[in-house]
């Protein structure tokens, strides 16, 4: 039993709490403010502390189904409709609806006369009205300090706002209490010491010209919560939190490929390519063509079915479709397809924190495969570097979360190779191209390699670069024993070799018809020596058998003289002399 | 800015004051500001006056009405401009100053 209650008491222990609706605030808080309790939003004039309590207020009503009580000290009812109508905000409907109610709070001090102790019972009067009357579960209190304004007694206005917020944790109301700090202090006039569960500071700070805004908790009780300050962006959409995760390294790994878009430059990379998620810096003297390169990437994404974003800081983005149009792109189709989308910004418009929170949002927005920034070189422009590098780690560290591969472009300003850090970010890139100038014999080449490339076979060849009517394209350069050899000189080159493999082929075929001709001339001496050898054989032939008849004739010529003389007759004696005269 | 001498009822001895005391409940400082307004009215306004006494926690939706915020609370809405006086009542001087009897 004792056990079981035990885990009860756990239980009950943990704290509730209310989502804002903000983006990227509840993340921050670990999941919004403290259900229950009251919040102090401080901050200087016009960081957005009406806006972020009006935003708490209307987005509970609308999304959330706890209605919400507004009680403003600065601005009527009317006003306060119109200033947040712009961010979308239908503040009428929802009154209407009974979903919000709006109680402008007015006091001028010159109407009003102390005339011995009071209270603010008028106030709670008003409030709990208020609250009973729609059931509200959220509250704003913007700005009470108006009240030290216009009455003059600190002593009883301090007694009646501790025992207000008291009142408000009893009445179980998720409130915020926004405050303008000065002083030094959070809050003018101490409120910190009365709220003391979440006090949240906001910041609107200009630095070299540039303003940011951040936010940041001073404290949460009872809960875990971020502790940086973080970028915050109000725009048309309201206000967003950048949350800047810790940076941790357990992003997921892919070890699918995605093409570069330059044939030749993915059979530099192992024959396919990036990793996807991964993050690829190309950085390269001015007019080295990285802008080119980043097209193709993103060109080859859209062709496969890719979504891409293009965030341009340099260039407008019509500049780059006519320019790319130029080496065979056609952008406009895959604009109209819906995978491309350009975002274009002066960096100089706003801090690098904002930038970044824009970069975000718009990323969430469009949900994109591949992103471009082309080029970060001109984001310090708005910073320094050492804030700049923060920028972007924390930048890669979301895309890769976010499984995106990146393409960041970068100006070198220096052509040392072994100098050359990058913004710094060289280290934090998974792949690395350079494009370099190569001046020889009077021209300027590009040249391109592969500095590092990590978890691939890559090529450690310098290629040379062409820019040609239908993209780009890599050629190998020409090591001869003159040297490296690029643009015309490897032309050149090129041609000299051509013509020496035709007066080479020429000269074969020279040497091939003469060894026909000898050929031809010996098999017709040898079929003449063989007729010769043949009529010589036959002349001997003859005289051969010539001898044979002679000595057959004479054999029987001396038989017939011997059959003679031994007196025998023969048959026909009177033939053989004939013969023999005959012969 | 010009102002209408009727509106200031500068010569006019019998002008009516139009107040009203806005009290929460019986607290200590609504009990002391009702006592002490009835005080006051009696020894200077004579029956010169019209002084209506409204518990806010009675008649709620008055409370957005007059802009209620510290409570004991009385507006005195004639003669001349509206004047809102809080607290207890009990510093008579500056009562009196607020109503323009002085």
């Amino acid at each position: 039993m004792s056990k079981k209650e035990t885990k009860n008491n756990i239980q009950h222990r943990v704290l509730e709490k209310t989502p804002t609706g903000i983006s990227g605030l509840d993340e921050i808080t670990g999941g919004g403010l403290p259900k229950g309790r009251p919040t102090l939003v401080c901050g200087g004039a016009g960081c957005g502390k009406t806006l972020l309590s009006t935003e708490f207020i209307v987005k509970g009503a609308a999304e959330f189904n706890e209605p919400g009580v507004f009680m403003a000290f600065e601005e009527t009812a009317d006003e306060l409709a119109t200033n947040v109508a712009s961010l979308g905000f239908d503040l009428q409907k929802l009154q209407k609806e009974n979903r919000l109610r709006i109680d402008h709070v007015q006091i001028e001090r010159n109407q009003i006369e102390e005339t011995g102790a009071y209270d603010l019972e008028g106030l709670f009067i008003r409030l709990n009205y208020a609250i009973d009357s729609i059931g509200a579960k959220r509250v704003v209190l913007d700005t009470i300090e108006n009240l030290f304004a216009g009455l003059t007694n600190i002593a009883i206005l301090r007694a009646e706002l501790r025992r207000l917020f008291h009142w408000l944790k009893e009445k179980g109301v998720t409130a915020i209490i926004t405050a303008e700090s000065g002083d030094g202090k959070l809050t003018r006039h101490g409120l910190e010491e009365y709220v003391s569960d979440c006090v949240i500071l906001l910041d609107h700070r200009i630095i070299d010209q540039v303003s940011t805004r951040r936010m940041r908790i001073v404290k949460y009780r009872g809960s875990i919560h971020g502790t940086n300050e973080y970028p915050f962006l109000i725009d048309e959409n309201g206000l967003s939190v950048l949350p800047v995760t810790s940076l941790n390294l357990e992003k997921n790994a892919s070890s699918e490929r995605i093409p570069t878009g330059i044939k030749a430059l993915d059979g530099m990379l192992g024959g396919k390519g990036f990793y996807k998620g991964s993050s690829i810096l190309v950085s390269g003297t001015a007019g080295t063509g990285k802008t080119s390169i980043a097209a193709h990437f993103a060109n080859q994404a859209c062709n496969d079915g890719r979504r891409c974003l293009y965030f341009a800081f340099e260039e407008s983005p019509r500049q780059i479709i006519r320019n790319m149009k130029s080496i065979g792109m056609q952008f406009g189709r895959h604009i109209d397809g819906g995978l491309l989308k350009f975002y274009a910004s002066r960096p100089t418009l706003y801090g690098l924190e904002m930038h970044l929170v824009t970069i975000h949002k718009l990323i969430r927005e469009f949900k994109p495969e591949v992103v471009v920034l082309d080029p970060i070189t001109n984001l310090i422009t708005v910073g320094v570097l050492s804030d700049v590098k923060s920028m972007l780690i924390r930048l890669i560290d979301f895309l890769q979360n976010e499984g995106i591969t990146v393409m960041f472009t970068a100006l070198a300003l220096n052509t040392v190779v072994g100098d050359q850090t990058d913004e710094g970010i060289s280290s934090l890139v998974d792949t690395w191209l350079l494009v370099r100038d190569i001046e020889s014999n009077g021209e300027r080449n590009r040249g391109l390699y592969i500095i590092k490339s990590r978890g691939m076979k890559h090529s450690n060849q310098v290629r040379e670069f062409v820019i040609t009517d239908n993209g780009l394209d890599l050629v190998d350069v020409y090591l001869g024993p003159q040297g490296i050899l690029t643009g015309s000189a490897r032309e050149a080159q090129q041609i000299t070799e051509r013509t020496g493999v035709a007066l080479h082929d020429y000269e074969v075929d020279a040497k091939d018809r003469e060894i026909g001709r000898r050929r031809k001339v010996l098999e017709a001496k040898v079929l003449s020596l063989q007729s010769e050898f043949e009529s010589a054989e036959e002349e001997l032939n003859k005289i051969y058998l010539q001898e044979e008849l002679k000595k057959q004739v004479s054999e029987k010529a001396r038989q017939e003289m011997l059959r003679l003389r031994r007196g025998e007759r023969g048959e026909e004696p009177t033939v053989e002399p004939k013969k023999k005269s005959n012969e | 800015m010009t102002i209408a001498a009727t509106e200031l009822n500068w010569d006019e001895d019998d002008q009516l004051y139009v107040l009203r005391l806005y009290v929460a409940g019986t607290s200590p400082n609504s009990v002391r500001a009702v006592s002490n307004i009835k005080r006051i009215c009696k020894n200077h306004l004579k029956d010169n006056y019209d002084l209506e006494i409204v518990d806010v926690y009675q008649q709620l939706e008055k409370a957005g009405e007059d802009q209620l915020i510290a409570l004991p609370l009385l507006v005195k809405k004639a003669p001349g401009q509206v004047r809102r006086l809080v607290g207890d009542m009990s510093d008579e001087e500056k009562v009196l100053k607020g109503l323009g009897v002085y």
